[in-house]
């Protein structure tokens, strides 16, 4: 490693000027976009800020009990967003616990498997490792997750008279839901797909970007970027298989009927 | 042959009603009385309390799926989930003369986007006939089809009653009743009224 360059607050400040910029010509030009803008910017700011308070805090702790606090307040975090990215929710425990358990046991299985196995930090829960990993692979995984439910549901709803048609011809309600299915798997794992065919072609990852910064060999920033890719791809993928057949377990009966019953209306 | 017991679900009920074999019965009665959620009940589209047995059977004895070959329902507008009409029958030897039965012989090959109301009336009627069901729960079969069509139809579930199926057919035409030689009855807010042999044994 050959260190890296320091940065201060005034570099920070230097750096948003030419988005201070946009804002001077979304007034000047009246586009409407300074208030959201502005807000957002300022959001990430203290986000950010205070993101990087807490780590420093975990990390300096050095302890199991935080780390493992920290990453249940991110999975409840990513659980709220994939249950608000739905247009049709399952009713009940099941709209948020669903999508929240699925990312858990997926994002929690791959990252405890990434750890244990290729990084093996010391400790192997070491707060440094853990949190930015866990936090890449629940990102990835929410994206699939929220993406794979609600393209179910909402061919599940929409397509009702589809499925009851096979239903009628005598098939089970997984043979009839086989279309809805497929639609939700292929949505969910498309975007790890596409990122995965344009990396390192059209865009640097923000990790390997990140190391390289850092003053870590591209070579070497490169392989830690494969692991974390192939990481990411498998927690997506068991997230996604998991939380499209537990909805659609739940969207039918042992009787096997369509139970459209248990889903919300759109949302507006 | 069927037997339905006291069916009841959240909207309609509770109804009786027994077919036997080789007889058609027809249900009538103002849109929105429930004659729809009656066939839905007993083919167990969806949840009821009650019973419906088939030759002394209940539903719960059987699996679902093969409930619903033995007791085949056409809703009044089916399903198409493939974009052939092709990829939505069964290869039988028996297709043929079925799909000539309705007048559909050339069907196999178009898409299901160009088909008519009709069309797909008559076509959904084939594919449940292909499961060779002992019941037939028929919504509105004929709504959408022409004089000739109708009598196609008509003649093709006649046949079916002479082979012993039993037919519960939902119809709005008053004449439709006679020709199948059906026995009438008329469904009033999710409940079917005593029909005339009773009334009149009364």
């Amino acid at each position: 490693m050959t260190g890296y360059q320091v940065l201060s607050y005034w570099d920070i400040l230097a750096a948003s000027v030419f988005l201070i910029l946009n804002a001077v010509f979304s007034i000047s030009l009246n586009l409407g976009l300074t208030r959201s803008l502005i807000v957002s910017a300022l959001r990430m700011t203290v986000q950010l800020l205070l993101v990087g308070l807490i780590l420093k805090a975990i990390f300096f702790a050095g302890s199991l009990l935080w780390t493992l606090l920290a990453a249940a307040v991110m999975v409840a975090f990513a659980g709220r967003e994939v249950w608000a990215r739905q247009n049709r929710r399952l009713k009940g425990l099941w709209g948020p616990g669903l999508g929240t358990a699925a990312m858990l046991i997926a994002g929690g299985l791959i990252t405890l498997y990434g750890l244990a196995g290729p990084i093996r930090p010391d400790p192997v829960w070491s707060p440094q490792y853990a949190l930015p990993l866990f936090g890449m692979v629940l990102g990835n995984t929410m994206t699939g997750v929220s993406l794979g439910l609600d393209t179910l549901h909402t061919a599940l709803a929409k397509g009702r008279r589809e499925v009851e048609a096979q239903l009628l011809l005598g098939r089970t309600r997984w043979e009839a839901t086989r279309p809805a299915a497929r639609q939700a798997l292929r949505s969910g794992f498309t975007p790890i797909i596409n990122s995965m065919a344009a990396t390192g072609v059209v865009s640097l990852p923000g990790m390997m970007t990140g190391q390289i910064l850092s003053g870590v060999d591209p070579q070497q920033a490169v392989k830690y970027q494969l692991l974390i890719m192939f990481l990411l791809g498998g927690s997506t993928g068991l997230g996604v298989l998991g939380a499209t057949f537990c909805s659609l377990w739940r969207l039918t009966d042992t009787r096997h009927r369509l139970r459209l019953d248990r889903l919300s209306g759109e949302t507006t | 042959m069927l037997t339905v017991t006291r069916l009841k679900t959240s909207l309609i009920g509770p109804i009786d009603l027994s077919l036997e074999p080789g007889s058609c019965t027809t249900v009538s009665g103002p849109s929105g009385a429930g004659k729809s959620l009656f066939l839905r009940a007993i083919t167990d589209l969806d949840e009821s309390a009650g019973t419906v047995s088939l030759n002394g059977r209940t539903k719960d004895d059987y699996p679902a799926p093969l409930w619903r070959k033995k007791i085949a329902y056409v809703p009044a507008e089916s399903g198409w989930w493939a974009e052939k009409v092709r990829d939505h029958f069964v290869d039988s030897p028996d297709l043929p003369a079925l799909l000539a039965s309705v007048g559909l012989q050339e069907a196999l090959s178009w898409e299901v986007s160009r088909l008519s109301t009709g069309e797909r009336q008559r076509l959904a009627l084939v594919r449940a006939l292909q499961l060779d069901p002992q019941v037939l729960l028929l919504d509105e079969p004929t709504s959408a089809l022409d004089p000739a069509s109708v009598a196609q139809v008509e003649a093709l579930l006649k046949t079916r009653v002479a082979s012993g199926n039993a037919i519960l057919l939902v119809t709005h035409d008053p004449e439709q009743p006679a020709r199948l030689n059906a026995i009438p009855r008329r469904m009033v807010s999710g409940r079917l009224l005593q029909d005339q042999h009773q009334r009149a044994a009364q």
